[in-house]
């Protein structure tokens, strides 16, 4: 029998985000992922951070590395992350076990799907993402002002 | 006399006899109204490259042969009308997340092992088919409860968007999920804990983290996405053992509808 070359056509990552026009559900998947690594990366950082306090390095007190206007901003973006992380999280998990995708329904075109029964769901957690990030960006603003 | 309207058209072209990796050639397409990318993949067939391969059959909607990357979205081409698309260049290129063939000829072999990896038809003891006394009933909820998932036609656009496939090759992906919920909610099957082995592993149901880009795509309706996520619950259920109900329904006589009398044998099995 012949041998026949396959050329492989998966999209990878670079796919998540390009190669196709997509909708806005699956920009939130991505930016549910990165947030998440970016909190956990956040998190390692901070362990190793607090865990020098053991030698007696304190770098997050006044006048320390840590006190640059720099990192008042990372902190505000992993705010922000968290944020976003948080409220998205709670979108999928009610998604995720069936609830606000709506329920079988016989296809009648124009096709109504489960995208579109759980949007307002989406926009109010976004929303509220949305006042998480303001309380932060306020306290920002001050801690810069001080 | 009106001037006819030339549309652009980019197809990414693949020959593994030839190529080693694929290239896009662009062709020009006089616009005729009504005309669907097929037509202008035929057009181009005729008139430029007799060597140019796609997969088609039916030309209207039902096969689910002609699933193509058309202008980035992964549809039928028989089901695409080219003024739908608007301007005058359009790109097509094979589904993503299949191997390719030739041309625009995607390798589905994969997907069909997944989906009957699945078990995706009813499971019951061959004896009671074989028994002609009474027949399942199911009221219409019961049959609404698969009866969007009956309308997949396996075409793989559902595949071919789901970006958690893009990166795992051997999650089950939306098509073979739903089209195992679709059995799993249906009143006469009995194979829904055979199933859940393979559709709660860890290649299964939970690897979806809703990008909902499979029913978004989904040319029939099927909302894939929406069968995946109530698997998920009956999944988590069927785990607490919280599903008490877990015998597929018996065949009766429906009302008005008594045993029938000399009713022959059913013949012997062919296969």
């Amino acid at each position: 029998m012949a041998e026949f070359t396959r050329f492989d056509n998966r999209l990878g990552i670079l796919g998540w985000l390009g190669k196709g026009k997509w909708g806005l559900e699956r920009y939130l998947y991505i930016l549910h992922r990165l947030t998440g690594l970016a909190i956990l990366f956040y998190f390692m950082m901070h362990i190793f951070v607090t865990s020098l306090r053991a030698y007696g390095i304190y770098l997050w007190t006044e006048g320390n590395f840590f006190h640059q206007p720099i990192f008042r901003i990372g902190e505000f973006l992993v705010f922000a992350a968290f944020a976003f992380h948080a409220f998205n999280g709670l979108r999928l998990v009610f998604v995720e076990l069936g609830f606000a995708v709506g329920k079988p329904i016989e296809p009648i075109f124009p096709y109504e799907t489960c995208i579109s029964k759980q949007r307002p769901l989406l926009v109010v957690m976004m929303l509220l993402s949305a006042v998480l990030f303001a309380m932060g960006g306020y306290e920002l603003i001050m801690a810069l002002g001080r | 006399m009106a001037e006819t309207k030339t549309i652009k058209f980019h197809i990414r072209r693949y020959d593994p006899k030839k190529d080693k990796e694929p290239y896009f050639k662009t062709y020009d397409v006089p616009f005729q109204p009504g005309m669907v990318v097929l037509d202008a993949l035929h057009y181009i067939r005729e008139n430029y490259d007799p060597s140019l391969a796609w997969r088609y059959s039916c030309r209207m909607g039902v096969c689910g042969s002609c699933g193509m990357l058309i202008n980035g979205s992964p549809t039928l081409a028989c089901n695409t009308q080219v003024a739908t698309l608007g301007g005058t260049e359009i790109t097509i290129a094979p589904l993503p997340n299949f191997d390719i063939v030739k041309d625009l000829v995607p390798e589905l072999s994969k997907m069909f092992e997944k989906h009957v990896a699945v078990s995706p038809f009813i499971v019951r003891d061959e004896k009671e088919l074989d028994d002609e006394k009474g027949e399942y009933y199911q009221t219409e909820h019961q049959l609404e409860q698969y009866l969007q998932l009956t309308y997949c036609i396996r075409c793989g656009c559902c595949m071919a968007a789901c970006p958690t496939l893009a990166t795992d090759p051997d999650y089950l992906g939306p098509m073979p999920l739903s089209q195992a919920h679709r059995y799993n909610v249906d009143t006469r099957d009995g194979g829904r804990k055979t199933r859940n082995e393979k559709t709660g592993s860890s290649h299964g149901a939970f690897k979806c983290h809703f990008a909902g880009e499979c029913s978004r795509v989904c040319p029939k309706g099927a909302d894939p996405a929406k069968a995946i996520q109530h698997m998920k619950r009956q999944l988590v259920f069927d785990f607490l053992h919280l599903i008490k109900n877990q015998k597929p329904c018996e065949k009766q006589h429906g009302p008005g509808n008594e045993p029938k009398k000399d009713v022959p044998p059913a013949p012997p099995y062919t296969v």
